[in-house]
């Protein structure tokens, strides 16, 4: 891509988040049953109970940055980088996005698995609004970083979770994203593809590129990042470097800075 | 400086972005649209490739798409033949399955309408796109399922001697009103199936009910005379009428037969696409 495609005025953030409140509705019910909605008839309330994923979160990223997110599981890493993508709906508040996003979200590409890796590349970016002609151009692209080799013609359920991961990563990327979200990507790759993956990356954070990196990995949170939030049962609880939120976060967490928590996992 | 203003309700445009909550229910529907017009090739390519997949491991492949309708007309002509017990005038042959045919690709966008949304679960949980295109794709898949179908009818109309004329020109006319009902049928279903999931398991029955009402199975103008008052309410009965008149009689369809297949059609793609629409940015959640 050009360099005059990412002149952006810096006054305008790339990501912009204000009273960010996220709701989910889910039944109450371990099972649902015809049983339970004649018992429940008429007082429908009763089986929904309400999840407030995310709680007035408020942020700016601005261009350049790469922010890094972390928190405990079921924080609301995954609800807030969906709403920022703009999957899910924000119940209150108001995301305002400038460039393109590109995502790669914990569930990876290829919604399909009776299709190849190549049939759901090529779908999944038809969906995400590109042409015929721009995929084209990527797909050598894509496949070569992935190193999948034949397998990319091979239907997906026949792919290991590190093959997932590979190409899953490896289409996020090389979207040429304005902003790249990123959700606990190399979880399944080898090191081999993590370090080819993090040097992508830092390179991508270089070219100022906006990212957002979800990790429990936080030595990642570490190198990669120059900012860091912290969010708690879906709050924001701390805005800062890295180092100082890592070293809070840790701290909450009472287990110091461990070799556990600093691991690559 | 601001760069030119971009229009904030460009939901799915790619530079510029404001998701906030949706109080009316209902997007912009010109930017949706739009977004749902540039990215059609989605629902063509989706179709392509499920369509390619569905046979590869069939002995007879791609010529499935022939023998599944002859099997399913000789099943049903063998059916009505042992039940009525009498032998059927010559051209009911050709009415059964041109009906059949007709209603196979109605009930087929319907189904597999019904699962689109469900199925496509983890595309809706990576990607924002307007999720009508699933819906589409379905539709899309049913009518190619059925373009064959045409062929063995063109067939077996040339051998029951029925009139070939340019009354046939109707035939367009009667399947786009066929058309717009079975993608309101599919947007409908796609729908109720995220909120009900037992959804797809009673339509196949409701699906097989629904046929034994309309006529296709009878004609019209036998069905019992205190039943006929009731006939105008099945939707299918403008359509399939107006489709067995251009095909059997071989004259143009009945005003009211038309005009009854037009208004069910459009209210059906109406109510299917604003209930479709209010509810698809949910979608996500409830997946």
């Amino acid at each position: 891509m050009p360099d005059t495609a990412r002149v952006i005025s810096p006054a305008r953030p790339a990501i912009s988040v204000s009273g960010l409140d996220v709701t989910y509705r889910t039944s109450v019910e371990a099972r649902p049953t015809l049983k339970g909605a004649i018992v429940r008839l008429g007082r429908p309330q009763r089986s929904i109970r309400e999840i407030e994923a995310l709680k007035n979160v408020s942020f700016d990223v601005p261009n350049g940055t790469v922010l890094g997110v972390i928190g405990a599981n079921g924080a609301g890493k995954s609800t807030l980088m969906r709403a920022v993508a703009g999957i899910l709906p924000p119940t209150k508040g108001k995301i305002e996005i400038h460039g393109r996003v590109s995502t790669l979200l914990a569930l990876g590409v290829g919604f399909n698995g009776a299709l190849t890796g190549r049939q759901n590349v090529v779908l999944g970016s038809l969906a995400a609004g590109l042409t015929r002609a721009q995929i084209e151009l990527k797909y050598d692209e894509i496949a070569e970083f992935a190193e999948l080799g034949d397998f990319m013609d091979m239907p997906m359920r026949t792919y290991s979770s590190g093959m997932y991961s590979r190409l899953a990563f490896s289409v996020a990327v090389n979207m040429d994203p304005d902003i790249l979200i990123i959700d606990e990507a190399l979880s399944a790759g080898d090191a081999k593809f993590r370090k080819k993956a993090s040097e992508r990356m830092l390179n991508l954070a270089h070219n100022a590129g906006t990212m957002l990196l979800v990790s429990h990995a936080l030595g990642t949170i570490k190198t990669m990042c120059s900012e860091a939030i912290w969010l708690h049962k879906g709050q924001l609880i701390k805005r800062g470097s890295p180092d100082e939120i890592v070293a809070a976060y840790t701290n909450f967490l009472e287990v110091g800075e461990t070799a556990l928590t600093m691991e690559d996992v | 400086m601001r760069s030119q203003t971009i229009s904030p309700e460009d939901e799915f445009l790619g530079e510029h972005h404001v998701y906030e909550p949706h109080r009316a229910g209902l997007p912009k529907m010109r930017p949706y649209f739009r977004e749902l017009w540039r990215r059609k090739s989605f629902a063509f390519e989706l179709s392509r490739t499920e369509m390619h997949a569905a046979n590869t491991d069939t002995f007879f492949g791609q010529a499935w798409l022939v023998i599944n309708p002859l099997l399913l007309a000789s099943v049903y002509f063998v059916l009505v033949q042992i039940v009525s017990g009498r032998s059927q005038p010559p051209e009911y042959f050709a009415h059964l399955t041109s009906g059949l045919f007709l209603f196979y690709f109605i009930s087929g966008a319907m189904l597999s309408g019904a699962s689109s949304v469900v199925s496509g679960g983890r595309l809706i949980m990576n990607t924002s796109f307007p999720k009508m295109l699933l819906p589409v794709s379905a539709t899309y898949t049913a009518f190619r399922r059925f373009l064959p179908t045409m062929i063995v009818y063109a067939v077996l109309h040339l051998v029951a001697r029925l009139p070939v004329g340019l009354n046939l020109l109707w035939v367009p006319v009667v399947l786009l009103e066929a058309v717009c009902f079975a993608f309101g049928l599919s947007m409908l279903f796609a729908t109720l199936q995220v909120y009900f999931r037992d959804t797809k398991s009673f339509l196949p029955y409701g699906v097989r009910i629904w046929l034994y009402l309309t006529p296709v199975l009878w004609f019209a103008d036998a069905a019992p005379a205190r039943l006929q008052p009731f006939l105008p309410f099945n939707p299918l009965y403008g359509i399939m009428g107006s489709w067995s008149q251009v095909l059997i009689e071989g004259e143009p369809p009945a005003k009211t037969l038309l005009l009854l297949g037009a208004l069910w059609s459009l209210g059906t793609l109406v109510v299917g696409g604003l209930f479709f629409m209010s509810r698809e940015r949910e979608f996500a959640v409830r997946i």
